[in-house]
């Protein structure tokens, strides 16, 4: 555990997960490959260093939750589930086939280490919230983190949770906003802009933090400012990302949000990653 | 479009939408950010003004198109059956059902095939939601010709209408000039020993399994059923009387859809033993299409045997 705010040494726990990322959704044939590949440091810093979780004991009563809102980027999640130790790597690759335990949105009931259900999107927040007062109501001390995509915030319930975790100054909530400006179908900006972004969170009453979502000491020392501020009140990071980052060609593209490289885009893409 | 050619029925569908489109200048479509995989993108293409991409926000769009209609357009709503009908239930029911709203509803992904995205995304319950509200009337075409004929009706009919499409592609069994009336069921094979209804993208195998049977020695009647509702009540009682056992097939859960419906038309009017096939109360799950409608027995060989053992029951009761 030495290890554990180690920056070098989470880099290369995120290059292990972004390589892993390209060979699951390549087996699978299936997968959300550009969403998945933009939260691996956000993952990284969470699991390996931010949160207090025990893959020995999932259901741990203390330990703190994370909920994926964006349920559709599994295939990052569970690869990180898997290095953190919560299942075998090589359940990786049943990856979205039937009977599997790691389904194509994450099941809490099948995979060990998920808090909750997800897949449809702007559901999380709110989840997330009932688990924050939850936990107030019953004195107990874990954080709850919810990470949220952009495109995700279109939804109007994603306002309705974050009016009341602001008017109800909840404590120990921390929402991540994957802002890696991409949605299925199109650009965010061009889809339906979030914009001014930050400033619309303030308003509901949440303290805002921004992060450079690539860049793990960035994510950890704000993470740190967020874990310290959300004794007051609710905070959000609006981590700023790049969709399908570290492989050139899915980069900023919403063409690859829903898609897995065939053999010769997986060729590629490892020449890409092994060369860092 | 040949016969027995396998066209994805969604294509199908949007390819409609850009033809209604040329020939209908208040027709307007619009999207919740899935544009590429309803295939409604294709209008937004051909007519980029009269395409609304709304982002991710169902209830929304459902409102906006609400308050077109009020202006004469005709507005399409497009987006995945499961949070077209749930999602935006409630929109539906109060802007769009009660008020009689002239909006045409799309709800892609219907049923199990959903490129293996599994339980969050599969509509399982999309009929039952909508067949419960009033002034809604329900499409559930079989094969790709007839989702385009159903979209070209959906436009004649003023006032709300639920368009079921699939994800997959499914093979085209109806001729070119094919027609669809409301409320008509469509017999695609007559027989004696076992009634099967079905409807959507279940009705071509159920085709095959008919013609199966038959070789088997068991006859077996085939209703296809375009519309959910208005449901076609003389036919379904006149096989309940004719025949004495029905079997339904779905891509839908047994509850509220197909299934259901002909059960109360049965149950009401014309008692008699029916199987409903679909999916039996459960969410669904990730994985390879058939792999998993064959665990419903939803598929032909499902069907055959399913109906094969209905049929010699109602023989041995006779
Ligand atoms: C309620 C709902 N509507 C639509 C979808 C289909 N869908 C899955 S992912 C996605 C785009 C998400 O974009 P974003 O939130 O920006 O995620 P990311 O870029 O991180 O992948 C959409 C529309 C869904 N899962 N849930
Ligand atoms: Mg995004």
């Amino acid at each position: 555990m030495a290890h554990e705010h180690d920056v070098g040494f989470l880099e290369s726990v995120a290059h292990q997960i972004r390589t892993l990322i390209i060979d699951t959704a390549h087996t699978a044939g299936a997968g959300h490959t550009g969403g998945s590949l933009s939260e691996v440091e956000i993952l990284t810093a969470l699991y390996f260093s931010f949160l207090n979780v025990d893959p020995e004991c999932p259901d741990w009563n203390e330990r703190d939750r994370f909920i994926l809102s964006k349920g559709h980027a599994s295939l990052g999640y569970y690869v990180t589930l898997a290095l953190k130790g919560y299942f075998p790597t090589d359940n990786l690759k049943t990856f979205d086939r039937e009977d599997s335990t790691l389904q194509a949105h994450p099941d809490m009931h099948k995979c060990k280490g998920v808090d909750y259900s997800t897949g449809s999107l702007g559901q999380g927040l709110s989840i997330g919230v009932g688990i924050a007062l939850g936990g107030l109501k019953k004195n107990q001390q874990f954080k709850t983190v919810v990470l949220l995509g952009d495109g995700e915030c279109q939804e109007g319930q994603v306002w309705e949770a974050a009016m009341f975790a602001g008017s109800k100054h909840i404590p120990k909530l921390i929402a991540i906003v994957d802002y890696n400006k991409v949605q299925l179908s199109n650009k965010v900006d061009e889809n339906l802009s979030l914009e001014p972004f930050a400033i619309k969170w303030e308003a509901f009453g949440w303290n805002v933090l921004s992060a450079d979502g690539h860049n793990i000491a960035d994510l950890l020392s704000v993470l740190s400012r967020a874990s310290a501020l959300s004794a007051r009140g609710p905070v959000v990071i609006i981590a700023n990302t790049i969709k399908g980052k570290g492989v050139s060609f899915m980069e900023g593209k919403y063409e690859w949000h829903g898609k897995a490289p065939n053999d010769q885009e997986y060729t590629a893409a490892k020449k890409e990653l092994g060369s860092k | 479009m040949e016969l027995g050619e396998e066209i994805a029925q969604r294509t199908a569908f949007g390819q409609a939408l850009v033809e209604l489109g040329a020939e209908k200048p208040n027709m307007l479509v619009l999207d919740a950010d899935v544009g590429p995989s309803t295939q409604t993108h294709l209008f937004g293409r051909a007519y980029p003004d009269r395409f609304i991409e709304v982002g991710i926000a169902e209830q929304n769009m459902v409102g906006i198109a609400a308050g077109l209609s009020t202006l004469g357009f005709v507005p399409w709503i497009s987006t995945f059956a499961v949070f077209m009908t749930k999602r935006a239930g409630d929109q539906i029911r109060n802007s769009i059902a009660h008020p009689k709203a002239n909006v045409k509803i799309n709800g892609a992904y219907g049923g199990l095939p959903t490129g293996r995205a599994g339980a969050t995304h599969s509509a399982i319950e999309d009929l039952a939601v909508m067949r419960a509200m009033p002034n809604m009337i329900i499409m559930d075409p079989a094969d790709p010709r007839e989702a385009a004929v159903c979209a070209r009706l959906a436009m004649e009919i003023e006032g709300p209408v639920y368009l079921r499409t699939v994800r997959c592609p499914v093979p085209v069994i109806f001729p070119e000039h094919h027609k669809v009336e409301i409320g008509k069921a469509v017999k695609l094979h007559e027989g004696k020993d076992v009634a099967i209804i079905s409807s959507g993208m279940m009705t071509p195998r159920a085709l095959k399994a008919a013609e199966i049977l038959e070789g088997q020695g068991v006859s077996a009647r085939l209703l296809h059923m375009p519309t959910i509702k208005p449901i076609d009540i003389e036919a379904i009682c006149d096989a309940a009387e004719s025949i004495g056992a029905i079997v339904t097939v779905e891509n839908h859960s047994i509850i509220g859809g197909l299934g259901g419906a002909v059960c109360e038309v049965v149950a009401e009017y014309a008692p008699c033993r029916v199987k409903r096939l679909g999916f039996p109360d459960v969410f669904l799950e990730s994985g390879d299409d058939e792999v998993l409608f064959s665990r419903y027995s939803l598929d032909i060989a499902g069907i055959v045997s399913v109906a094969k053992a209905l049929a010699e029951g109602g023989k041995k009761n006779k």
